[in-house]
């Protein structure tokens, strides 16, 4: 068999996974990363969902599979131009490097919603408002009570940042940060077990295995707060702490309260790069901005362009069970267009 | 005695048009409440009512406001209006020369029929010129209009108003008036080799051609007819919009104001719009695809034809834009407004839980809901009220109630009015002097519906002051600014210069092609209940598109609402005024300990 070669566009874990899929079928990969390291988001994670597994624990597990003979990564190399020619891609990078691939896989992933774009939850105004992944940087060290200038008596928790909001431009729902507020939440009980915790929710949305369960034990066991309702803004009070505004709308009151930190819960949009990948390779972009499959049931891993496949949060924010299980779907795909 | 059958089309149509409007007309007058009719009483016979009969010569004959929007529009309507009135003015005074004494009403109208030979009285000539030149002046226009209903882009419009079959019909007539009066001139001068520069060339070439003394008659029957058609249609037709725009302007003159329970003025306002259209190309909802056609002319059409009108109510920025350029000045948003009301319930002691506190100081500082989702701006006017020493209450920093004005927006005028009052006894009992707002949404109805015995100002303003006074004082930075006027700032309040000048002290403010009464709307309007968001957004990128002009390097407004929707699709960063003059502050030592505020950084 003479060997192809695929150029998987992005070193996240779909991108990691689907390229040591590929090289154990005998395939050569290039993995292109536009940062200095692969791992994607996961480097930027403490412990993941639902069973709290350390995220360097996959990490290891990704880089452990790349390292083949058969894959070369390049990292610090983004794509930027692209030229097609009997069913072959020239893909241009960085400093002129060039190389053809038979076929091309993108695995752009997901970026992080810029929290400030809702400045009425302050964050970058009031050093009290946090993101969910300033917080995970925060369950890095060991005493997490003493990374902050004040004590931490309450904390609250906002969900759907940056998704399910008209006003940013943002339908849909991010999926994951409803169980990832439970998980954090919980965290921070266990670390300092005198905090009280509210989480500000709009539906809660438990669709993985194990996740409900999550749920419960973060209401039976920690006590933590679940209200249904929006935080509609953030102010700081006279003696440094913050103010939230919400309404309950389980009791249909509006609520007011006092808390010394908030968190948000930033939803994914698509990366900024999607943008000129599209245009490269003629690919079809969905009203949620995030790349559209040919068929959402039986060729969801495939684009409208033949030889370019698609796999991971660059279609729909998603966790890493379903990305790892696409990256595979999406060897299986390309091994056989291109051994027919 | 001059008389034939065929006046009687012209003169019962005129006399029922008459009829109809002395009825429409004195119910009007009857319909309207006791202050206004004291106030007509007391200045029918004042300066005003001069001022109103010259706005009718400049406005309603010579359309002076259109022609500055649109020269080629002003020109067809001048000619048609202004055109029309001269004929019936010489021809009268003609005729009464003449007759050298009283005549029949219809006797001027077809005065060549009863005296085809002109040869016999004073300046007989000179009037045959004349009125020839005027019916020229008048084919003209017709001819104008006639080329605009086919092609709106010959008069400098880029949409024209679709019309009613009644509208068509009576159009027709009108359209025919001035043609057939050319050819009933021309076949009797033709005849009787008389007539001016016109009527009479015209009639010597159809002598020429063909025997004209049997299309004689005809011809003024056809002529008569038309009249008695455009006449006795013109009630039910646009055309309304010619009598009813006088009322207006007189109304208008004496002081008589929009209001939601009279439905006189209402109605006065709605029949003086003479659909022509330009408030269509100046509404920014035109550029969007899938919304329902709500411009002010097709929302009055439906007000006028009884027909549903929520939809067309609720949808509208209520922006200004429209009202800033309508040629007969109708208050399109206060009515539109008004309409708003019919269609929303109004909650009684909606606000019990809202409880009043109140505190003493000289300048309170009423941040408003949306700049509460702004916080940087209320932390920069927080820091500026600091540094000028200000003896201020910040009224709604931790609990505080709405100023009412989104729900008058919404047309809840009753549920808005409870709001003010709340504020207002809290406002009053603070023994304040100034109230100072970084809203103008809150600003317009602090201004214009709480009556407040105090200074009520913009935070531009306040802003300006401090620094013209020096109070406070700034760094000049290089940095090369656009200033979006909000809409209910500018258009809504009149307020323009102060927020340049303030923003002039700090940076260096640069012009785009539409700012000012001209300027556009952010699209993140609270009166517009039915857009999706996703046109908001894309009249937003349309907006930052204009502003964006001249490439400055920051945008610049004085709403929280405007910076939060431009803010969200701009590549250009958007600041309020507030966080522009609190980032080049000089800060002295002051009084009061300052707290650090983190304040984001601009470029």
């Amino acid at each position: 068999m003479q060997t192809k070669t695929i150029a998987i566009i992005g070193a996240g874990p779909a991108g990691m996974e689907a390229s040591a899929s590929l090289a154990k079928l005998g395939h050569q990969v290039v993995l292109i990363e536009k940062k200095a390291s692969t791992g994607g988001h996961l480097n930027n994670w403490h412990h993941l969902f639902p069973d709290r597994r350390p995220a360097k624990e996959l990490l290891q597990k990704l880089k452990q599979e790349v390292n083949h003979s058969n894959i070369e990564v390049m990292v610090n190399t983004a794509v930027h131009e692209v030229k097609q020619n009997d069913y072959r891609y020239e893909l241009v990078l960085s400093e002129k490097n060039v190389i053809n691939a038979n076929a091309v896989l993108i695995t752009t992933g997901f970026e992080l919603f810029d929290a400030a774009k809702k400045e009425e939850y302050g964050y970058g105004i009031y050093n009290q408002v946090i993101t969910n992944s300033d917080l995970e940087q925060l369950f890095q060290a060991d005493n997490l009570a003493a990374q902050f200038k004040k004590p931490v008596k309450r904390v609250a928790f906002v969900h759907c940042v940056g998704s399910r909001d008209a006003k940013v431009n943002n339908h849909y729902c991010s999926k994951v940060c409803c169980v990832t507020a439970v998980k954090q939440s919980i965290e921070f009980k266990e670390r300092m077990p005198e905090t009280e915790v509210f989480c500000f929710y709009m539906d809660m949305r438990m669709f993985g295995p194990y996740y409900e369960e999550l749920y419960r034990e973060a209401q039976e066991k920690w006590g933590i707060v679940f209200i249904r309702g929006k935080i509609s803004e953030a102010s700081q009070t006279r003696d440094g702490s913050l103010q939230i505004k919400a309404e309950d709308t389980l009791a249909s009151k509006p609520l007011r309260m006092n808390t010394d930190l908030l968190v948000l819960m930033a939803g994914m949009v698509p990366a900024e790069g999607n943008e000129h990948i599209s245009r490269q390779f003629k690919l079809a972009i969905g009203d949620n901005r995030f790349f559209k499959s040919k068929d959402n049931h039986f060729d969801n891993q495939l684009s409208d362009t033949p030889g370019v496949f698609l796999a991971g949060a660059c279609l729909a924010p998603m966790n890493i069970t379903d990305t790892i299980s696409q990256a595979r779907a999406a060897a299986l795909r390309i091994h056989e267009y291109l051994t027919n | 005695m001059y008389y034939d059958p065929f006046v009687l089309p012209f003169t019962l149509g005129l006399l029922l048009l008459l009829g109809y409007l002395l009825v429409k007309y004195g119910t009007w007058f009857w319909q309207l409440d006791a202050q206004d009719k004291k106030k007509i009483r007391y200045r029918l016979l004042t300066r005003r009512t001069l001022i109103a009969l010259r706005e009718i010569v400049a406005e309603g004959l010579i359309h002076r406001k259109i022609f500055k929007v649109n020269p080629r529009l002003g020109y067809m309507h001048m000619s048609l209006a202004f055109g029309w009135f001269l004929l019936i003015v010489v021809g009268a005074i003609e005729a009464h020369i003449f007759v050298k004494g009283s005549a029949p009403l219809y006797f001027p109208i077809f005065f060549r029929y009863f005296v085809p030979d002109q040869h016999h009285f004073f300046f007989s000539w000179g009037f045959a010129q004349l009125m020839d030149l005027l019916l020229l002046f008048v084919l003209s226009g017709l001819f104008m209009a006639f080329a605009k209903r086919f092609n709106a882009k010959t008069v400098g419009l880029k949409k024209t108003t679709k019309l009613k079959v009644v509208d068509k019909f009576v159009l027709t007539a009108l359209w025919l008036i001035f043609p057939l009066r050319l050819l009933a001139e021309s076949l009797t001068s033709g005849y009787h080799n008389s007539g001016g520069f016109l009527t009479g060339s015209l009639g010597a070439v159809f002598q020429y051609l063909f025997p004209t003394e049997p299309f004689i008659y005809p011809a003024w029957w056809a002529y008569s007819l038309s009249l008695g058609v455009f006449f006795v249609g013109l009630p039910f037709t646009r055309y309304m919009h010619i009598p009813t725009e006088m009322v207006l302007i007189f109304f208008r003159n004496w002081g008589l104001k929009l209001k939601v329970n009279n439905p006189v003025l209402k109605a006065v306002e709605i029949y003086s719009c003479p659909k022509c259209g330009i408030c269509i190309d100046t509404c920014q909802l035109n550029e969007l695809q899938n919304t329902t056609k709500s411009q002010s002319v097709y929302f009055i059409q439906r007000v006028r034809n009884a027909e549903n009108y929520r939809e067309l109510a609720e949808n509208c920025l209520l922006c200004g834009r429209c009202e800033s350029v309508c040629p007969v000045g109708i208050d399109l948003t206060a009515l539109r407004l008004m309409h708003k009301t019919d269609f929303s319930e109004n909650k009684k002691d909606q606000f019990a839980f809202v409880s009043e506190r109140t505190n003493t100081a000289d300048v309170i500082y009423f941040a408003g809901c949306m700049t509460h989702l702004t916080p940087t701006i209320k932390n920069s006017m927080e820091q500026i009220f600091k540094q000028a020493g200000e003896n201020y209450w910040f009224m709604d920093k931790e609990q505080g109630a709405c100023c009412g004005r989104p729900l008058k927006l919404a047309g809840q005028f009753q549920a808005a009015s409870e709001l003010v009052s709340l504020n207002r006894n809290m406002i009053l009992q603070s023994g304040a002097h100034t109230l100072v707002t970084s809203c103008p949404i809150c600003y317009k109805i602090f201004k214009e519906d709480y009556r407040l015995p105090l200074r009520v100002l913009h935070h531009s303003e306040y802003i300006n002051e401090l620094l013209v006074s020096k109070k406070i004082q700034v760094k000049k930075s290089t940095i090369s600014v656009v200033y979006h006027d909000p809409c209910e700032l500018g258009r809504g309040a009149a307020v323009y210069q102060a927020p340049r000048n303030a923003l002039q002290f700090a940076s260096n403010v640069i012009e785009n092609g539409s700012s000012g009464q001209n300027s556009l709307c952010c699209g993140g309007s609270l009166a517009n209940q039915s857009l999706s968001e996703n046109n908001k957004q894309n009249i937003a990128h349309t907006t930052v598109h204009k502003l964006t002009d001249n490439n400055p390097e920051l945008i610049a407004t004085a709403c929280p609402m405007c910076k939060k929707t431009l803010g969200a699709v701009s590549a250009v960063k958007v600041v309020d005024i507030a966080e522009l003059v609190a980032k080049q502050m000089i800060v002295k030592p002051v009084h009061q300990k300052q707290k650090a505020v983190s304040v984001a950084e601009f470029a």
